[in-house]
């Protein structure tokens, strides 16, 4: 066996996860493996329902598989549970961005305390270190003195996401998910959003677990990308590849789906039906 | 006439910097889909409320929509009611919030037709069936005795669209119909929009964040921002050669589904809000080419170019092949990178 001389950020193998609703069984997602090497950024891509936010929660611990392992530089995620140091290392492994900026901020505190206070927590003893390490943060996410005293509600919709990527980072994650991070901002400030993601990839080795249902947004942020359809996995290959040639009848409807001048709803709607004759319409 | 018709409608609260809505014109005839496209907090919602006489409370009105001849800027309560009930209706974002979750959704549907037009439970109750199977759900009767909750973000959105059809409008006023919707959901919906307004010949008008799917499905576009429509088109002209910068911006914002993928040129700064005013131009603080001096004096009033209205200082000479002016490719791929 050769050994690889970069070690996974992420290992993911054979991962499970059921619902048990009003008597009915739902398999939200069905053995699921990817792997995560350093600097690399996947994509997870699917319609509502297909276990993205699933797998996402998973990913930092908050729900826990039926069945399957997840290994984070070569420890198993499992293992980060118990005990305050147990947690600060679950958390330097894996950070969450959430579509809703204000599930990871404080709201009665400016994002500047909030962020110190991660620092703090993972341990940063000096207030002159943490004040310069949150101005660097900030400046990072193109933030500067005047937000960072700012309350979250005083900051428009992009740079609350900013903050709450910033606050994310603080603490030097192996792996950054985001779970549809930049779907409600307006198209002017996400794309400020991602073109900071496109840095961040590129200024640090962290790896990006990247969550939404839009495939252009994908392609921008990702290198590789992994089609979810009802809690299963259909493809996982390099963007472009998927893109330029989708192989499954699904991934080429989630293609033909995207608005363009010319766009025919009828036959998508058609085709969809066609796909999953017994399933009611979505 | 148009079905639906905004004549300088103006819309004002007390205590804010800058009218909510500035001068509207906008219209929708038969058969025709009408984008308006902006941000959020743009005024598209304020727009939309207006074709329905809903305005917000202690506004100053100015200017005049009408709705099939009938203006509803001081409109008596019949006149209101005759266009709410029978002419216009409207399709909101969340179809989960236009339901009650505790009542099936045969009473959604068959309450107004008793209620407003004093038809039987039975005959409520066929036409109910009859739009639902318009809409696409495939099993009306029991999705008739079923609850909200029952059903999926997609099929709810049916439901309320088959609600708004009850009473056989002309106009349907959607309101970021497919927002809270994936983008195979969203194409269903609009597959069902657009049979409806081909084969009933409705009029529609189609309120969306997003420009690629206005452009998609829609003959006009209006680009509104901060209250103002700030380029009106034909979709393949606003395409093909946006003529105002914050057109030209949103285009570059997002990131192509094909083709050579160059980092994108975000627009920099954030959308004004109600408490801010600016004296001239209001994109001008986010504005690549604004001119100091100029675009800063006084609001740039709407002016035909080629098959667009325009409302920008400097369209003539930013869109013009001249040696002096930027190149039309530096402007098409407008904005300063934000900070
Ligand atoms: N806590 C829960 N209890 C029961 N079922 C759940 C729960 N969370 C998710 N599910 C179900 O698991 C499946 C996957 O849901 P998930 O939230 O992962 O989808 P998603 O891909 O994130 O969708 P969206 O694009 O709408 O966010 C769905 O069928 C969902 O209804
Ligand atoms: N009823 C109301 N009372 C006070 N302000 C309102 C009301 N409705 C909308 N506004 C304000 O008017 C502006 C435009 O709102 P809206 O039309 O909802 O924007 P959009 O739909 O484009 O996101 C926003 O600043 C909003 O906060
Ligand atoms: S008027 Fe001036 S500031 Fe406004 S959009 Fe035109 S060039 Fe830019
Ligand atoms: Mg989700
Ligand atoms: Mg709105």
């Amino acid at each position: 066996m050769t050994t690889d001389p970069t070690p996974a950020l992420l290992q993911v193998s054979g991962l499970r996860k059921t619902y048990r609703t009003g008597g009915a069984e739902v398999v939200a997602v069905d053995d699921l493996s990817f792997t995560l090497r350093p600097g690399a950024a996947l994509g997870i891509v699917g319609e509502s329902g297909s276990g993205k936010t699933t797998t996402a929660r998973m990913l930092i611990g908050l729900e826990r598989p039926d069945a399957g392992r997840i290994l984070v530089q070569g420890e198993p995620l499992a293992d980060f549970v118990r005990g305050r140091a147990a947690r600060l290392a679950r958390a330097k492994a894996v950070q969450i961005v959430f579509q809703d900026p204000y599930l990871s901020l404080d709201a009665r505190m400016g994002i500047g305390a909030t962020i110190d206070g991660a620092l703090r927590l993972h341990g940063l003893r000096d207030p002159a270190a943490r004040a310069a390490r949150v101005r660097e943060l900030l400046a990072q996410v193109g933030l500067g003195d005047r937000e960072a005293a700012a309350l979250p509600r005083h900051l428009s919709g992009g740079q609350r996401q900013r903050a709450a990527i910033a606050r994310a980072l603080a603490v030097e994650p192996a792996v950054l998910v985001l779970d549809e991070a930049v779907s409600a901002l307006d198209v002017s400030v996400q794309a400020q959003v991602l073109n900071l993601l496109s840095d961040i990839r590129r200024d640090t080795g962290i790896g990006l677990v990247f969550v939404s249902h839009d495939l252009a947004v994908v392609r921008y942020v990702c290198d590789e990308a992994l089609v979810l359809y009802r809690g299963r996995t259909l493809e996982h290959r390099p963007v472009a590849e998927l893109l330029a040639a989708p192989r499954d009848p699904y991934t080429r409807l989630l293609l033909a789906s995207v608005p363009r001048p010319g766009w025919d709803p009828d036959s998508i709607s058609s085709r969809r039906r066609s796909l999953d004759p017994k399933g009611l319409p979505a | 006439m148009p079905l639906l018709e905004y004549d300088a409608l103006g819309v004002t609260l007390p205590g804010t910097a800058r009218p909510i809505l500035d001068g509207i014109d906008l219209h929708v005839g038969a058969g025709e889909v009408v984008a308006l496209v902006g941000e959020s907090g743009s005024g598209k919602s304020v727009t939309a409320r207006a074709a329905l006489g809903l305005f917000p409370a202690g506004a100053d009105i100015t200017g005049q929509v009408r709705v099939a001849g009938t203006g509803l800027v001081g409109a008596d309560a019949a006149s209101l009611r005759d266009v709410r009930t029978n002419r216009a209706a409207m399709i909101y974002q969340d179809p989960r919030a236009a339901l009650n979750p505790v009542r099936r959704v045969g009473d959604f549907l068959t309450e107004p037709l008793r209620l407003a037009h004093g038809w039987s439970r039975n005959r409520a109750a066929a036409r109910a069936a009859e739009l639902l199977a318009a809409v696409g759900l495939p099993d009306p009767g029991r999705h008739l005795n079923q609850y909200p909750h029952e059903l999926s973000g997609g099929m709810l959105q049916r439901v309320v669209i088959a609600a708004a059809l009850t009473t056989e409008p002309r106009l349907l006023l959607c309101d970021e119909p497919t927002t809270a919707l994936d983008v195979s959901t969203q194409a269903e919906i609009l597959a069902v929009l657009g049979r409806l307004q081909r084969e009933r010949g409705l009029g529609l008008l189609l309120i969306t964040h997003d420009i690629e799917l206005a452009a998609a499905v829609s003959d006009r576009i209006h680009v509104m921002y901060a209250g103002r429509i700030v380029e009106a088109a034909p979709v393949a002209d606003l395409f093909a050669a946006p003529r105002h910068p914050y057109t030209a911006g949103l285009l570059g914002s997002s990131p192509p589904l094909h083709g050579p993928l160059a980092r994108l040129t975000p627009i920099p700064g954030a959308p004004m809000g109600l408490l801010e005013s600016a004296p001239g131009c209001a994109f001008a603080p986010r504005c690549h080419f604004a001119e100091p001096g100029r675009c800063d004096q006084s609001p740039p009033p709407p002016e035909r170019h080629g098959p667009a209205e325009v409302a920008c200082h400097r369209t003539a000479e930013l869109t013009a092949p001249a040696a002096n002016a930027p190149a039309p490719a530096a402007f098409h791929a407008s904005g300063k990178e934000d900070s």
